[in-house]
């Protein structure tokens, strides 16, 4: 693989039967890859999560990948409320989630903060009732 | 343990394909919350959980889990037995609500999952 790989979808906010499309065909082009699995799971579980947020939270958002030989880069910009206090949202259970998303079994507030853990790089922007943008960088080795 | 003897010590409806009973389970972790699974769980685990949505097979396919326990005799629908399939994770439904589910599994030797 010389080429950087690149994939982006569309995602619908409220849309739950669709949840994990995304993340899986990322997670299948991986597989694809020969990338080593446990990498593939922390690309899976970053993306999943990030996918869910705006589905939970936005109106819309789009999510974007780029692989190249050494790293994947994940990058997710959505059409949401925006997060007022991004350092209070990155605290393991802190959660804003209505009661109807946590039935759902989502809104433990382990989110974002999973989202670092399964990064090597991690970056986060938000502007109240604009939108966030989370930027995720995996590295293969 | 294997599935069969999870499936033995909970008494379990098995909704899976013969072969699939013959899978190598290492640990265990149970929870509703699909998050605290994505961040505690570990490869080749087992999930046990009371929560039948379709999101909870996506979860375990994108976590890594061999197989779902649904507690409280709780029955998946058409759509969460036809995704599972697809994704080859076979699910088991038993009677007993988590905490027993979880305790009978401990008890037999089955180890919740590790993490750091």
């Amino acid at each position: 693989m010389d080429e950087t790989i690149e994939g982006s979808f569309q995602i619908i906010g409220g849309n739950f039967a669709n949840a994990g499309e995304a993340s899986m065909q990322l997670k299948s082009k991986l597989v694809e890859l020969g990338i080593d699995e446990a990498i593939i799971r922390r690309a899976a579980i970053a993306t999943f999560e990030a996918e869910m947020n705006v589905i939970i939270y936005a109106a819309a958002g789009r999510l974007q990948y780029y692989i190249t030989p050494h790293e994947v880069t994940i990058k997710i910009d959505d059409m949401g409320p925006g997060i007022e206090n991004i350092e209070l949202a990155m605290q393991e259970g802190y959660s804003t989630a209505p009661d109807w998303v946590r039935e759902m079994g989502w809104g433990a507030g382990m989110g974002l903060p999973n989202m670092k853990k399964n990064s090597d790089e991690f970056k986060i922007d938000s502007v109240v009732g604009e939108g966030t943008t989370v930027k995720m960088i995996i590295h293969f080795s | 343990m294997t599935l069969k003897d999870v499936a033995e010590i909970l008494e379990a409806d098995v909704i899976a394909d013969a072969d699939d009973l013959n899978i190598t389970i290492k640990n265990a972790c149970s929870a509703d919350m699909m998050s605290a699974v994505l961040y505690y769980h570990t490869p080749d685990s087992l999930l046990i959980t009371g929560l039948t949505q379709p999101h909870v097979i996506r979860t375990a396919e994108i976590a890594g889990i061999k197989s779902i326990v649904f507690v409280l005799d709780k029955k998946p629908g058409d759509d969460i037995i036809a995704l599972a399939r697809q994704k080859k994770i076979p699910i088991l439904c038993t009677r007993f609500c988590m905490y027993t589910a979880s305790g009978k599994l401990y008890a037999a030797g089955l180890p919740g999952c590790l993490f750091k």
